[in-house]
């Protein structure tokens, strides 16, 4: 469960140094778009010792490795797809390169020993990527799904608006795709950084079509996405309430029940075992 | 011999003995006042003025330092010594800045030999660190250097007030005239007990309200082009911190203060005109305006945010001993409750009831802390000299909440260390630590650590931290001192608080 995914060039140490001083359930340490061509290699070794020396505990470590296409992308992961991580975020997904690389995964892991498994968070950037992305999610080691707003506006051939409507379809698949495969529904970033009203109102339009979580570009996003996307206290009360209701009914052996007046059924118990679920991980309770 | 911190001083030196010898000496020492008998006080120059009074080698010569980076006072002073070739000076400035730099080579040929003060930025830094003042160099508090005035400790010969604003007969203030500072507080203990005062202003005038430097005290006034530079004097508004692992210490900040309980009705408060410490008080406008919280007071150096937060009725006074901004200087003027003050009402421990001792919370920042949360704001690592006290000492002792504020690693370096290189704020007056990477709370301050047992923060021990820090920059090699000292860190009782020493040949 994610609400707060944080990017961070990989080659900048300063950054690097503070990655897990912020309240981000993920670090996404970048090595493409924010890594300009002459400085690939440094910021892999960077990153790679980086890595090496410091385990981040408690938080969530992906990594952003450059298009599989690309000819970094082979080193990337050769270098730094090891028990250190958690994920590889895959930029300009489709189905192909998802399942091309669960399968380079597979090999790295298999030749590494490795126990741990690590997961795919690819990027929906394109208009071919939207409309394949019911396979993307379901793909092995898919356990998210990231919509990159400002390449499909590209490729839409539009421009990005304030009210997002020109993502509002893509946004919409991707948040069903997720939900139908069990995953996480992310936001692409919102990124006009100075104005946090925009970030906050944004956000709360995007939780309220079902996505789960937004990366942040800029650290003093982070609280503002961490309190839209984290139950409030209302829901966690009245979450609280459904499920002790619920559990009085099996001691008691009655079937159907009310809360505050209204019957509650069983999709209505699943959510708020859900809302306390989330308020658990993220120490809300 | 070691003071009750363990720290080296003087032999001849009285040695800080811990805050309970100090609420021990209830007797407030103080010389009588020396008021002015001259009726003619207007003097051409300082060339005649330096005949007239006269002075001579061995003096003492204080100044004030609302001017800032921008006093021309010092500097006029200086070349008149310079000029006249006078040895032996002593200098007491409550501050010497950058702009200040004329002063190392009258150090250095034995003009000035001593120098009293309460911080010191700049070059002059490095001609007393590399040991060229033959005497120590006194580093007070702003309380303890009204202390040391006041009880004839600090005897000054000729006071030269740099006054923004003044009249022929010698009154005047920091409000008006093309060097306004706004409130002029560090020169009040200097006007009433110098031996000889002299106004120096560039902006005359007979209408002189309020008055906050006294006709009665001042004996010469001399009207000279311009007393500083405007630019150096007082900065624009100064604005809270974007960077966002400062803002993150601001943020938590405000958590621990309110889950202490101090974000309540009446409450009082202090912060410095940093970038975080502005971020604290922008944030604590919010949370005081949502929780409807009504504060008593805020002082120290006023700026732009807390008169906003004064004229929003979030604070019913402010008490004022240095304006920082151009805000501070034009709410001085308009405001009603906010109050200029002199450094005795803000900060002298004998006092009868200073400012600070009503504190509730002070913001303070650090150089260094070490394990005992003992604060080093006066040198740097290497020993170098790079500020001093100024009201750090005097707040944390007065304040019901003391909370120091910093990065827990600048530049590769941890802030937090086994021991900091020099004692300016006694751990014994520091409550709490806030670092991007945690929260520490001084052991003795057990109910605080009661308070906070079921607190969400992030509350580590001291220790933890400088594990962390150790973890991220490896634990760094010991710095070998040059074991003669140049000057000594006084506390605002007058004991010695530490001793400063002498820089290394390879430190420049």
């Amino acid at each position: 469960m994610r609400r707060s995914l944080l990017f961070i060039p990989a080659n900048s140490p300063a950054m690097l140094q503070n990655a897990d001083v912020f309240a981000a359930d993920a670090v996404i340490f970048d090595l493409e778009d924010a890594v300009a061509l002459s400085e690939k290699d440094a910021a892999l070794n960077l990153l790679d010792q980086f890595l090496n020396k410091f385990e981040l505990k408690g938080i969530e470590k992906i990594v952003r490795i450059n298009q599989l296409d690309s000819p970094f992308s082979i080193t990337d992961l050769k270098l730094i797809a090891n028990k250190r991580i958690d994920t590889i975020m895959l930029p300009k997904a489709s189905y192909r390169y998802t399942l091309n690389l669960a399968k380079m995964l597979d090999k790295i892991e298999k030749h590494n020993h490795m126990t741990k498994s690590i997961n795919i968070l690819p990027i929906i950037e394109s208009s071919k990527s939207v409309i394949e992305i019911n396979k993307i999610a379901s793909a092995p080691r898919v356990n998210g799904l990231l919509l990159g707003g400002e390449d499909l506006a590209t490729d839409l051939e539009v421009e990005r608006t304030e009210t997002g409507h020109e993502i509002f379809l893509s946004r919409a698949m991707l948040i069903l795709a997720a939900k139908a495969n069990k995953i996480d529904a992310i936001d692409t970033p919102y990124t006009d950084m100075k104005n946090e009203e925009g970030l906050k109102k944004d956000s709360k339009f995007s939780k309220g079509l079902g996505m789960n979580a937004r990366v942040c570009i800029h650290p003093n996003q982070i609280d503002a996405i961490n309190e839209i996307f984290s139950p409030n206290q209302n829901e966690i009360d009245h979450a609280q309430k459904i499920i002790n209701a619920y559990q009085d009914s099996i001691k008691t052996g009655k079937g159907a029940f009310s809360v505050d007046g209204k019957m509650i059924d069983k999709p209505i118990i699943e959510r708020a075992q859900k809302v306390l679920e989330k308020a658990e991980q993220w120490n809300l309770l | 011999m070691k003071n009750s911190l363990n720290r080296f001083i003087p032999d001849n030196m009285k040695a800080y003995d811990g805050l309970n010898q100090i609420f021990k000496q209830k007797n407030r020492k103080l010389v009588p006042e020396i008021l002015t008998k001259n009726e003619n006080k207007q003097v051409n120059s300082l060339r005649i003025l330096f005949d007239l009074i006269p002075i001579t080698d061995g003096m003492t010569l204080s100044f004030h330092h609302h001017l800032r980076n921008g006093d021309g006072i010092i500097n006029m002073v200086l070349n008149e010594i310079k000029t006249r070739n006078l040895k032996n000076m002593t200098l007491a400035p409550s501050a010497i800045f950058p702009i200040h730099e004329p002063m190392c080579e009258l150090i250095k040929n034995k003009s000035i030999t001593q120098i009293f003060t309460n911080y010191i930025n700049g070059p002059v830094s490095q001609t007393i660190g590399d040991g060229y003042l033959e005497k120590l160099v006194i580093m007070d508090t702003h309380g303890g250097r009204a202390r040391a005035i006041e009880s004839g400790e600090l005897f000054i010969d000729v006071a030269f007030i740099g006054v923004p604003c003044a009249d022929i007969y010698g009154n005047g203030n920091g409000l008006e005239g093309p060097s306004a500072c706004g409130t002029l507080g560090y020169a009040i203990a200097d006007m009433k007990y110098a031996k000889h005062k002299v106004v120096i202003t560039d902006y005359l005038t007979s209408n002189i309200a309020p008055i906050e430097i006294e006709s009665k005290y001042i004996d010469y006034v001399i009207k000279v082009n311009a007393i500083g530079k405007s630019e150096g004097i007082v900065s624009g508004t100064t604005r809270p911190t974007k960077d966002p692992v400062q803002l993150k210490i601001a943020r938590d900040t405000i958590k621990l203060i309110k889950e202490l309980g101090y974000i309540k009705k009446d409450m009082s408060f202090q912060t410095g005109a940093g970038g975080t410490s502005l971020a604290v008080a922008q944030m604590l406008i919010n949370r005081m305006i949502e929780n409807k919280i009504k504060g008593s007071f805020a002082s120290g150096g006023i700026t732009g945010y807390l008169v906003e937060m004064h004229e929003y009725g979030l604070f019913k006074r402010l008490y004022d001993v240095q304006c920082f901004d151009h805000e501070a200087i034009a709410s001085l003027k308009r405001n009603a409750n906010h109050y200029a003050m002199s450094a005795s009402k803000y900060a002298n421990p004998f006092e009868e009831n200073p400012i600070v001792n009503d504190l509730d919370v002070v913001i303070l920042g650090a150089t260094e802390i070490d394990s005992d949360f003992n604060v080093n704001v006066t040198t740097d690592s290497n020993g170098l000299i790079i500020g001093g006290s100024g009201g750090h000492s005097d707040t944390a002792f007065g304040a019901k909440l003391t909370i120091i504020t910093t990065n827990l690693v600048k530049s590769r370096t941890s802030i937090v260390k086994d021991y900091v290189t020099t004692i300016t704020t006694p751990g014994e007056t520091v409550d709490c630590l806030v670092t991007e990477r945690g929260i520490a709370i001084n052991p003795k301050r057990t109910d605080l650590i009661k308070k906070l047992s079921n607190s969400k923060l992030n509350i580590l021990t001291i220790d933890q931290l400088l594990l962390k820090a150790h973890d991220l920059i490896g634990i760094p090699k010991e710095i070998e001192f040059n074991q003669k000292v140049i000057g000594v860190v006084r506390y605002r009782d007058g004991s010695i608080i530490d001793s400063i020493y002498k820089l290394r040949g390879d430190q420049k």
